[in-house]
């Protein structure tokens, strides 16, 4: 049964695949790159113009140091004179281009905090309330994991190339330019040899992100497999206790340990080297400039203009050169991280939400002279709002709860049919209750009702009207619903209660909780209804845990109530209380009742037996028994007479 | 904490002592190659010497490649002390979590440890590099260049002294504020990611109440708040690279203007200039990467502090010394035992129990909702010990029999079960590595499982996904029955384990066990009735207390609880047929 999934370790579940090659890196840069844009088309430009006068303004103070000593220095100590006038103008200036500069960084840096923290924020939102509209399938065939390490993971790498890489690739880049520009005209010959030396740098870091990259890579998967593998021995640590499994335990997580810390090495190592060496290759083009340089500047050729103090802001130059580039080569690794979960996380953004052209909506309702017309508060009463389109006029038809299967075939695959020719018809106010064992496919058939799959094949009719043309959320609305597995959210008891009914009042609260027989236990919790709930209801037990579940259908109030072995934890003291409580509940209300206790169904009126995704048997307690078929069987533990 | 974590370097200590070591090499390096630049402009330069450039351009070469060796040495050493030590943490983490009792586990939350092992340890791998690699660099660099600008000129040299000071002032500043607001919202942000998750794992509640636009204005709300608090911490943040280019660039332009006077008043070289001019920058960038490490060590501690939680814990279950290897039969006995999951709740969860059971007899045990069955039967493999009484198998009390022992020879079948991802035969082998594949047949034929596993595509070889996702609950439950009986236990112990099954499977599994083990003594909780009134007794739990023990029929005359529990369960107008339902 597909259907009950379990909280899953993402990552490990990719174990053994490798890990998926950016398909179209360009494009997804892009992609994000728009992103940003369309929030924040004022900041960045604004923040770009920062860039480019705090760079002025480096390049200002870089032409400031050449000139320092031949413009000022140099013809002062020729002349003798003591006249610092001139300095202090050239220097007044400087500080005038730097204070600019300043400013410009600062700016450039607060509008940023802006736009990074703004992008990601938009960006959770988005993901967050499109996984929202995401149909059950896709949480069905996607690993729990998986989907949180987009928001654990990958939203976070963003942070880190939005906030940093960005913009020091952006400067980078600017600076590079900028500082090309001004070598050239200093000397073209040495800006050639700087950027000879500027490929053989390019080559190196190419080879060491080459090779740290694919470690990464290996680092990755690696760390997705012993994140998967510890997330499954932590969830089943009371197991390995309970069966002396540590010995074994260990023996593999070491192996997945020793691989994780082999290939981070190695990653960490190849990207470590980056540094280094371009740092030295970039002292080694110095060098060569300097003997080059050297050798133009001293040559008594006058021609080529090449002063000594032109030398010794080339040199300057060369020097704050190389570091924009080890900046680039250094980003590229991370960019390319970044643009990894940019994939993950636009691949989530571009699954197809669940659709919806249901046009039948529920209203309430409430009737004026025999008439039943649509009502601006909450009467009590429902109605199916039905507007056609060829004639333009809307009908309103009463909600009552008659629901019917007519052939239905369904799969969780195309090719896989786990469902076969349903036949069913509940009228309004009959308790249909499913019996079968496990795998029939009775949690299939409640789960078809309310839409979280669709059929295949066949029609599933609520009031006559096909559940298709309803609005899937007032086809919801009016399905009230236990899960088999209970959930509760961080938040207190009467928070957890009232998420069935949003706008309820505390005494409704306490009366649903009194409804469902939770309001003994939730009176005795520390802080009775305000007590705060954790990670899924951990501190209370599974039955406690069941009963606030039918405490929040209560709430809700539907017509319809889909039950799915919703006691089975409870125990049976307590069950008998609940069922008085469901018993009231149930009242006028079309229920469908899953449960493994045949004593629970005995009362139902229509019993349906379910074999292997088909109806074997249907009919009344009493009907059934006389038969002495599967049903009896299923009831006494006795084999059938008659095979 | 940190005497606890850096305990686990072990081999790594050779390896985190070179990587300083080289990295100081690299900054010497680097130190020397600003002064012999400046020595070529001056000297070679503007001193019109060719043969000088040479000679010098020729040593600085040679000091370059002594750079890249101590720095790719470096980045090699630093690599593997980091990545080792993490890997010695997660196994110092998990090697103790194996021997972690189960209230131990309780301590910690399963997520709680997953972070611990993943995150946590990743954090401290980076922040280990960063200070292997950047905490020694950057205080040498700082001192280094100091010293070589002294050298140059003590006066000039003095001016960067007094920037370091005031800028090391800002830093602590902004930091220590930034660090509070940083350690807030990354708490925040933990939270926001558990509130996904429970979007994740309760989707279909979500679904099904149509609640995406109530999930998604709360998540609003959240992200909102959590924008606030990045956008204020980081605010904070940003203050700095500013403060530190201001500072470089008066650093400058003071060097310049004192320079140029004393140039002029010849107590200063053009080439001293340039090269104090290039220290200046490296003092205050190392200032920078200063900050850097201190931010990383203070977010790294919090981490430190978890993996350190995890591995000074101590389990509060340990086999003694000597002690008995062997269970000798199935008999338990409870003597006046009394029981709290925490030591200083009031209220104990059992209370004064008394009790026998002979080996090989089954014995059914009933209750309501919190009554204690589980922690009751926790007891018996020492899952948890007891606070007062005794608790004996084969009439030894459980604390003196080695653990393991113990464990394998009552075996128990957990409320919450789990399956590991595997095929079905691997699953089945937890119970005993080296089963035969018939004795693994046998087991899933007592429990009920072969006759679903066959019709498995790949029969006993299908792959179960993790937490065993691709099975049914009650598919799950058998599984896990067939696993616990495969260790030919001398006790065995079903915690409510057919809930999930159907009547007749139930029955048919019970009835397995009457013929099949009948030696094992077997505890049976269950909710329903049937599936314990055909025990040789049955426990009546209320409360912590025994409140009944005895037959089916003695129970249902002498006991109210029961005779009301099995009224609800079968009504007033009971069935002929459901009263004997074997």
């Amino acid at each position: 049964m597909a259907e009950v999934k379990e909280i899953k370790g993402g990552p490990g579940n990719r174990r053994g695949i490798p890990a998926p090659k950016i398909e179209n890196p360009g494009e997804l840069f892009w992609r994000l790159m728009r992103y940003v844009f369309t929030y924040y088309p004022y900041h960045i430009i604004i923040v770009i113009v920062c860039i480019l006068v705090t760079a002025y303004a480096g390049i200002q103070g870089t032409f400031f140091t050449k000139s320092l000593i031949d413009s000022y220095i140099q013809p002062m100590l020729d002349t003798g004179s003591k006249d610092f006038g001139p300095l202090l103008v050239a220097i007044s200036r400087v500080a005038g281009f730097y204070l600019l500069g300043v400013i410009a960084a600062y700016v450039q840096a607060r509008l940023m905090v802006y736009v990074n923290q703004g992008t990601l924020m938009r960006l959770r939102e988005e993901v967050f309330t499109h996984m929202e509209s995401l149909p059950i399938k896709y949480f069905d065939t996607h690993a729990h994991g998986d989907i949180m390490s987009v928001y654990t993971n990958d939203i976070d790498t963003l942070r880190q190339m939005i906030s940093q890489s960005l913009p020091q690739l952006f400067s980078s880049f600017v600076s590079i330019a900028t500082i090309l520009v001004s070598m050239a005209i200093l000397s073209w010959q040495l800006t050639i040899v700087t950027l000879l030396m500027v490929v053989v740098m390019l080559f190196c870091s190419g080879m060491a992100t080459k090779a740290s990259g694919k470690n990464f890579v290996e680092q990755q998967r690696n760390l997705g497999a012993l994140n998967g593998y510890i997330e499954e021995m932590m969830t089943g640590q009371k197991v390995v206790k309970v069966f002396n499994h540590e010995t074994e335990t260990i023996e593999r997580f070491d192996e997945l340990n020793e691989a994780l810390c082999n290939s981070a090495f190695k990653a960490n190592a190849f990207s470590g080297s980056l540094g280094p060496i371009n740092a030295q290759l970039g002292n080694t083009s110095y060098v060569i400039c300097a003997m080059i340089g050297g050798a133009i500047a001293l040559s008594d050729s006058v021609a080529v203009g090449f002063t000594v103090g032109a030398l010794a802001s080339f040199l300057a130059f060369n020097k704050n050169f190389s570091m924009p580039i080890n900046q680039v080569s250094m980003q590229f690794n991370s960019i390319i991280m970044a643009l990894a979960g940019a994939d993950r996380i636009f691949k989530l953004l571009d699954e197809e939400p669940e659709t919806d052209d249901g046009y039948v909506l529920l209203v309430d309702a409430q009737e004026q002279n025999g008439e039943i017309v649509e009502a601006d508060h909450h009467t009590g009463h429902w109605a199916w709002k039905h507007y056609h389109k060829a004639t333009d006029t809307t009908t309103y038809q009463p909600m009552e709860g008659d629901v019917t299967f007519n052939g239905v075939d369904f799969g969780y695959r195309d090719d896989k049919m786990v469902l076969h020719d349903i036949v069913l018809h509940a009228t309004p106010g009959q308790k249909i209750a499913f019996v079968g064992s496990t795998g029939a496919g009775k949690t299939t058939i409640t789960n078809l009702i309310n839409r979280f799959y669709d059929i295949q094949d066949g029609k599933i009719r609520y009031d006559n009207i096909n559940i298709n043309k309803i609005r899937k959320s007032d086809l919801r609305r009016s399905l009230g619903i236990v899960l088999q597995d209970t959930h509760l959210f961080t938040g207190t008891v009467a928070d957890n209660i009232r998420y069935g009914k949003l706008d309820a009042t505390d005494d409704e609260v306490v009366a649903a909780a009194k409804l469902a027989n939770a309001h003994s236990f939730i009176k005795r919790l520390p802080e009775g209804y305000n007590t705060m709930l954790t990670g899924d209801g951990a501190n209370l037990s599974q039955g406690q845990r069941q009963l606030l579940a039918i405490a929040r259908a209560a709430i809700a109030d539907p017509p319809v109530l889909i039950l799915d072995e919703a006691t089975s934890s409870i125990d049976t003291r307590t069950e008998k209380i609940v069922q008085d409580g469901m018993d009231r509940l149930m009242k006028g209300r079309t229920t469908f009742v899953i449960a493994h206790r045949l004593s629970t169904v005995r009362n139902s009126d229509c019993i349906i037996v379910l074999e292997q995704g088909r109806i074997v048997e249907q009919g009344t307690h009493e009907e059934l028994l006389a038969k002495k078929q599967r049903y009896y069987q299923l009831y006494t533990g006795m084999k059938p007479e008659t095979a | 904490m940190v005497k606890t974590l850096l305990k686990e370097l072990k081999e790594y200590k050779l390896v985190s002592v070179l990587t300083p070591l080289c990295m100081f090499l690299e900054v010497a390096a680097e130190m020397i190659i600003p002064k012999l630049m400046g020595k070529i402009v001056d000297n070679g330069i503007y001193g019109e010497n060719m043969a000088y450039i040479f000679r010098v351009g020729l040593m600085m070469l040679v000091i370059a490649l002594f750079g890249l060796g101590a720095g790719l040495g470096g980045a090699y050493y630093g690599s593997k002390a980091s990545t080792g030590f993490a890997k010695n943490l997660r196994k110092a983490m998990f090697d103790n979590i194996q021997t972690f009792s189960f209230s131990n586990i309780d301590k910690f939350s399963t997520s709680g440890l997953v972070t611990r092992l993943t995150t946590d340890v990743t954090n401290i791998q980076n922040a280990y590099m960063m200070l292997l690699r950047m905490a020694m660099r950057a205080p040498a660099t700082v001192i280094a260049a100091m010293i070589m600008s002294f050298i140059i000129s003590p006066k000039l040299a003095s001016i960067y002294l007094i920037a370091v000071i005031i800028l090391g002032i800002i830093m602590v500043l902004v930091m220590r504020k930034a660090t509070v607001y940083f350690r807030e919202v990354f708490e925040k942000y933990d939270e926001l990611n558990e509130s996904v998750q429970e979007n994740v794992s309760a989707i279909r509640v979500v679904k099904a109440y149509v609640r995406e636009e109530h999930e998604n204005n709360k998540f609003r709300k959240a992200v909102g708040n959590i924008y606030n608090m990045f956008v204020r911490a980081e605010m904070n943040v940003i203050k700095m690279p500013p403060s530190l280019t201001a500072t470089v660039y008066i650093c400058i332009l003071a060097i310049s203007w004192f320079g140029a006077h004393m140039i002029v008043g010849g107590e200063l070289s053009t080439g001293d200039l340039m090269g104090l001019l290039t220290y200046c920058m490296s003092i205050l960038m190392s200032m920078m990467m200063l900050a850097m490490i201190f931010v990383m060590l203070t977010m790294a501690s919090a981490s430190g502090k978890r993996i350190a939680e995890v591995i000074e814990e101590k389990s509060d279950i340990t086999s003694k010394e000597g002690a008995i290897k062997e269970v000798p039969n199935g008999d338990i006995v409870f003597e006046n035992v009394s029981f709290a999951y925490s030591k200083d709740s009031e209220e104990p969860v059992l209370k004064n129990i008394d009790f026998e059971i002979h080996s090989g007899e089954t014995i059914g045990i009933i209750g309501g909702t919190g009554s204690a069955k589980s922690s009751l039967v926790n007891l018996i493999s020492r899952l948890y010990d007891v606070n007062t009484g005794k608790v004996k198998v084969g009439g030894i009390d459980v604390r003196e029999y080695d653990l393991e022992a113990l464990r394998d020879q009552v075996s128990v079948v957990l409320q919450k079960n789990v399956l590991f991802s595997g095929t079905i035969l691997e699953n089945l082998r937890w119970g005993d590595k080296n089963a035969t594949e018939e004795e693994c047949i046998r087991a899933c034929k007592m429990a009920c499982a072969d006759e679903f596993i066959e019709k498995m595509p790949d029969g006993y070889s299908t792959m179960i996904e993790q937490g065993g996702a691709n099975v049914s609950g009650g598919q799950r439950q058998r599984l896990c029955i067939a696993r616990a009986l495969l260790k030919k236990p001398k006790v065995l112990i079903l915690d409510d384990s057919t809930s999930a099954v159907d009547t007749a499977t139930d029955a048919k599994i019970r009835h397995a066990f009457a013929t099949e083990i009948p030696g094992t003594t077997k505890l049976i909780i269950a909710q329903r009735i049937a599936s314990v009134q055909d025990c040789d007794r049955i426990i009546v739990m209320d409360d912590g207390q025994i409140k009944g023990f005895g037959t089916h029929k003695e129970l249902l005359e002498s006991n109210d609880i029961y005779r009301e529990v099995y009224e609800s369960q079968t009504g007033a107008s009971a069935d002929a047929d459901f009263d004997k339902p074997m």
